[in-house]
Formats: C-alpha cells, sequence, structure tokens
C-alpha cells in the first residue's frame, strides 16, 4: 500500500507489525490516545536499600527470560559501556529472542553483533544504529525487525505500549542506594538523562547502574526513587572522553561557511525573526558557522533568543552565558562545556526526550520552535529527507529528533552541501524517507537555496533580498551536472528494518542489501550483425 | 596500444580512483570496487570502455579501486595507467588519445 509519501509499504510488514501506511505529520492532531502503565512491585518495607551486588543478581531478581524488552539510553554516546556490561551478562545466561529498545546504538555496540547472530537479539527497536549493529541488520542478521523511531516517537510507542519494556537499564552518572538518579556529577557525567524519563516511568522492572554512589539523598535528582527497582554499583559506566565526542570545532571549509552564511541571511530576513524567537541547531561544523554568524546579528540588531532547544552543544551555551538567549532546554549534551553549563548556568534547563519531542502528548517544545537547522544524507525534489540509509544502502545513520523538529518547527531548514563525494545530496528521490517533505521548508546548499513550493509566505519574504533562490529542480540538476545521473541502489527482497514516521506509522521501509551488479553489457552493433 | 607492464595511476583519497592496468589475456578483464557502485558502477565501467577504445587497447587487465570520483578523473587516472605501462612520458596526444 502506498503511503502519504509515495512509498509502497509491503502488505506482509503492515499485517506483521500491526502498523499502518503514513497518512501525514498531522493526522493524529487532536485525536484520543489511551496511554498504558506499567506493573509495579511496591515498597512498603522500611528496610531502606535497593543495592544490588551484581549484574548477575539484578537480572535474577528482575526474572528475566526469554523473548523480554529491555531498554537502554545513549546519553554516554561513544563512551557507554552499560549496554555492553548488560548484555555480556544476559548472554552468559543464555537468555534468547531479546528486543533491544535503545535511544539509540552505536559502534561502541559493537560487541553485541555476535549476540544477535546467535539469536539471543532478535529484535532492534531504536532512532537509528551506526557501526557494526547496521551493517549486520543490513546484511540480514537480525531475525526479526528492526524499527527505527525518532526520539519523540520512542517515547509515544512506550507511553502507548506500543512498545514495552519489560526492564530499563538506566546508567546513572550517580545515584543514591535508593534510586535518586543525576547526570551531573560522577566519573562519566553526562549531562542530562533525558532518554531515560520514559523507561523509568513505563517499564515494569527499572535498574539504576552507577559508578558514583553518593549519600541519600541525591538531589535534585532528574530521576526519582519512586521509578527506580534496583541500584548496582560497577567500575566504570562511560569513558568520559568518548561522552563527549564533541561538536565540529569553529570551521574553516569555505563551502560549509558559505552555507552558514546563506542559512543566516535566510533565517534573519523571515519574519520569525524578531526578539524572543526559538532555535534549534545540529553539531556540524555549517550548523556552528551558521550560529556564530547569527549571534553578531542578533547583538547588531538587540534580538534576543526566547529559548533554544535540543542536542546542546558550546555554541549555543555561550549565546545563554551572554545573555543572547534566555533559557536554554536541554535533552542531550554533545560536548563537555555544555555538560558544564546545565550545571553552572541556572537558565539551563534539563527536560524528558517526552517533554522535547513526543507528539502523542499534550504538545512538545518541538511544537514552540520557530527555527530548526539540521542536516541531512539526501534531500529530493519533494523535500523528503534520509537520514537513516547510507549511499550503500547500509543503516548508517538515526532519525534522532530530524523528523519531531521538523514537524514542530514554524521554519525548518535542511542544510547539506549538493554533493558529498560523488553521492549527489539534492536527488529525485532519496533511497529511504525518513522525515518527510511536507515539513521540510527550505534546504540550504553551497549553490544555493530551495524554498518548498508550499511556503510562499517564505519566497515572499526573502523576495529581492539578493538571496541565491534556486528551484529544487534546479539545484539537483546542478548537483547532477557534476556527478552524473546516479543509478538506485541495489537492495535485495527480504525487509529488515522499519522506518516508523513519529506516530508509528511506517513511512517507509529498508531492505537487506545485496552485491552491486553490472547492467548486462549491450553487446557492440558489430558483433551482433552477422556477416556472411 | 599494447600493455607493457603492469602500472598504477591515482590514489585512494576521496574522490579519486586508483587504476591498476596489466598485461591482459586477449581481452578486457574490468574489475571495479567502489565507494558508489550503486549509484555510478555501470557508469564507471561505460567511461572505462570508452576511454581504453579511445586508447586503442583492447588486451588488458583493468581493476579500478574508486572512492567516488568524478568522470573526468576515471579517465584521466586511465590514461596515466595506461602511459605508465608503455613508459611514455613525453610525446602525449594532449588532445587526441587523451581527452
Amino acid at each position: 500500500m502506498k503511503n502519504a509519501v509515495g512509498r509502497e509499504i509491503p502488505q506482509e510488514i503492515l499485517k506483521k507489525t500491526g502498523k499502518e501506511v503514513f497518512r501525514g505529520t498531522h493526522y493524529y492532531d487532536g485525536k484520543p490516545v489511551q496511554k498504558v502503565g506499567p506493573k509495579t512491585n511496591v515498597v512498603i518495607n522500611n528496610n531502606g536499600s535497593k543495592l544490588v551486588d551484581t549484574i548477575h543478581d539484578v537480572l535474577v531478581k528482575c526474572k528475566i527470560k526469554n523473548g523480554m524488552t529491555l531498554s537502554f539510553h545513549h546519553h554516554f554516546r561513544n563512551g557507554d559501556k552499560v549496554l555492553n556490561m548488560v548484555m555480556a551478562e544476559v548472554h552468559k545466561m543464555g537468555i534468547k529472542n531479546l528486543t533491544i529498545c535503545a535511544s539509540s546504538l552505536g559502534a561502541q555496540n559493537d560487541p553485541i553483533i555476535p549476540m544477535i547472530e546467535d539469536g539471543t537479539i532478535t529484535n532492534i527497536e531504536s532512532s537509528g544504529v551506526r557501526g557494526g549493529i547496521g551493517q549486520a541488520i543490513s546484511e540480514g542478521k537480525l531475525k526479526g525487525l528492526a524499527i527505527m523511531r525518532s526520539h519523540g516517537g520512542r517515547v509515544r510507542a512506550i507511553e502507548t505500549g506500543e512498545s514495552h519494556v519489560d526492564i530499563a537499564f538506566i546508567g546513572a552518572p550517580t545515584a543514591d542506594e535508593y534510586g535518586n538518579l543525576n547526570a551531573n556529577g560522577g566519573k562519566a557525567d553526562c549531562g542530562v538523562l533525558s532518554y531515560s524519563a520514559v523507561d523509568a516511568m513505563y517499564a515494569d522492572k527499572v535498574v539504576a547502574i552507577t559508578d558514583t554512589l553518593v549519600p541519600f539523598p541525591n538531589l535534585p535528582a532528574q530521576i526519582t526513587q519512586t521509578y527506580v527497582d534496583y541500584v548496582v554499583v560497577v567500575d566504570e559506566i562511560g569513558d568520559p572522553a568518548k561522552i563527549a565526542t564533541g561538536a565540529a570545532k569553529p570551521t574553516t571549509d569555505q563551502r560549509k561557511l558559505l552555507m552558514a552564511k546563506y542559512c543566516t541571511d535566510f533565517v534573519i530576513n523571515t519574519p520569525y525573526f524578531k526578539d524572543g524567537f526559538s532555535y534549534q541547531t545540529g553539531v556540524g561544523g555549517a550548523s556552528i558557522a551558521s550560529t556564530i554568524y547569527l549571534a553578531e546579528i542578533m547583538r547588531e540588531r538587540n534580538i534576543h533568543m526566547g529559548f533554544g532547544v535540543g542536542g546542546i552543544a558550546k555554541p549555543m551555551c555561550d549565546l545563554l552565558d551572554e545573555g543572547l538567549c534566555r533559557v536554554l532546554v536541554d535533552t542531550q549534551d554533545f560536548d563537555q562545556p555544555s555538560i558544564e553549563n546545565i550545571r553552572t548556568n541556572p537558565n539551563h534547563y534539563y527536560i524528558t526526550a517526552g517533554e522535547y519531542a513526543n507528539p502523542f502528548n499534550k504538545g512538545a517544545y518541538v511544537n514552540k520552535l520557530d527555527f530548526v537547522i539540521l542536516a541531512s544524507l539526501e534531500v529530493d525534489v519533494n523535500f523528503n529527507c534520509n537520514v537513516v540509509v547510507g549511499s550503500d544502502g547500509v543503516i548508517t545513520g538515526a532519525q534522532g529528533g530530524h523528523p519531531d523538529t521538523a514537524a514542530g518547527a514554524k521554519c525548518t531548514i535542511v542544510i547539506t552541501p549538493i554533493m558529498q563525494g560523488r553521492i549527489p545530496s539534492i536527488c529525485t528521490e532519496v533511497t529511504t524517507v525518513t522525515t518527510p517533505g511536507e515539513d521540510v521548508d527550505v534546504v540550504v546548499t553551497d549553490y544555493g537555496i530551495a524554498i518548498n513550493p508550499k511556503r510562499k509566505d517564505l519566497m515572499e519574504a526573502v523576495k529581492g533580498k539578493g538571496l541565491p533562490i534556486k528551484t529544487i529542480e534546479e539545484l539537483r540538476d546542478i548537483a547532477y551536472a557534476i556527478t552524473g545521473e546516479p543509478e538506485k541502489v541495489q537492495f535485495g527482497r527480504r525487509v529488515v528494518g522499519v522506518i516508523e514516521a513519529r506516530d508509528g506509522s511506517i513511512i517507509d521501509v529498508v531492505r537487506e542489501i545485496k552485491p552491486f551488479e553490472f547492467k548486462a553489457e549491450k553487446k557492440p552493433a558489430k558483433r551482433t550483425a552477422k556477416k556472411k | 596500444m599494447e600493455i607493457k607492464k603492469p602500472a598504477v595511476a591515482g590514489t585512494m583519497e576521496s574522490s579519486d580512483c586508483m587504476v591498476t592496468v596489466e598485461p591482459g589475456n586477449g581481452s578486457i578483464e574490468f574489475t571495479l570496487d567502489s565507494t558508489v557502485a550503486h549509484q555510478f558502477g555501470n557508469q564507471i565501467r561505460k567511461v572505462t570502455m570508452e576511454t581504453l577504445e579511445r586508447l586503442d587497447i583492447d588486451n588488458v587487465k583493468i581493476s579500478i579501486v574508486d572512492k567516488g570520483a568524478l568522470d573526468c578523473t576515471v579517465k584521466a587516472r586511465i590514461e596515466g595507467a595506461v602511459y605508465r605501462s608503455v613508459d611514455q612520458y613525453d610525446n602525449l596526444p594532449w588532445g587526441g588519445a587523451i581527452k
């Protein structure tokens, strides 16, 4: 069945998952939704401690068994040790058919690949997958399906019971013996525990894993004792050097600086750029450069940002410290300065992933965004974006908050160079749709800016401002003139992954990869013409 | 032209390709390892065959390790490898066989 972005979703997948095809970003707006609650083992006794000696013991106490769903967060990013540590123990116990429900997975989790191959892990739910796990899924090694959800979509799925977490494992930089958890302080400080909040509230069993036990009560707590069953103390939950893998340094790449300039010039010519505006940006070189350009204009015109959202990095913290931004609401910290900043600047606030982006609550922060600046691997002439599947057809990225913020913001800007290597970023049809074109308003490239034709107001606003406005088709044609017209990736038949829209419907599927095959060679005319 | 000895041109840098030519076994034997095979594999083969034809080569083992090189780069690297294989460094046919 074809969905609202023109993708054919196989009947068998709709049947298998019980999901519907994507009908548009606002299809569920205003509709009632039922949430579920977890099965809670109540604690009425006053024995005091929730400490359990080892991960093995806590797995036994949680009555782990085949077929369960285990959840994890990715706030420790490339330095995460919790997921591997827990899964190694689970593997030793011989548990099979598990679903991993993680807020994201990366190369740091490659040690679980053998567990995918031997059937310990048969389903994966994640924002996306980087590293070897993506390769394994794309090679068809996962017995079940990989479901890719946005950060907001994950919260929705857990709250509505579509994804039921049996045991949540929450790596906590600090914890007390009764389960008050915080991301600040400790050896593996990660700033916030935003993605874990929903796990804490909706999993049947919640296990905190820490390497820094502090006296009770550990306040202020980002996750409180009322949600936590057990606390396990281990040597190390994360590698601090790899937690803050860092935002890009201010770039000197002329192509990125040019795109940053175009982006900022666009932003300041829209009606949303006025005192109190809101803004989210990424950590790529062009995004950071555009934040720095924007700050200059803000100082010049005495315009202040009302609030900044999202994954936070140093340039946004600098705006906050300077007083150019009133408030930061934070769901993830990308570098050491932002981890530091949430501790030191009282206007830098922790919010949960649900508050940030869940489409099925009574209004998330993304709905209040004026601007979001995003990147994309590919954008097509219908403004659809792909941020998950690489040019080789392998799952290689994550939705993150891309679809959430694109849907929420009044002006969604995607920055991408017109080509990356030989791959044209602006193309006729993206390999996989991960964010629908209806939510993407502007595409900024090094060869010009395209505005979604449905945003006549934006076209009008920037008219005559000296910006290099082109149609998206013109940008594609410029790219193709340099690279040549690309052929489509050759996939196998089997569906290995499902790309969920924010609301849980299916926006696209990912098939297994297969080796590239040349087209049958046309026989040269001279050989086919038979001569006597 | 006849390939006299194995020769290489190009690098493994992004947006470049490394072309190796060796004397053939009576035909053109083409192998490709490309980061953009799905998108441009057929195109790279086409450019290779056209370039070899222009250089009048029908007996060669040619292997290309491609890191996303544009057509012009692929062509130039093939020409480079071919002329190295015959030790010709002067009087190159610019504008003729080399376009």
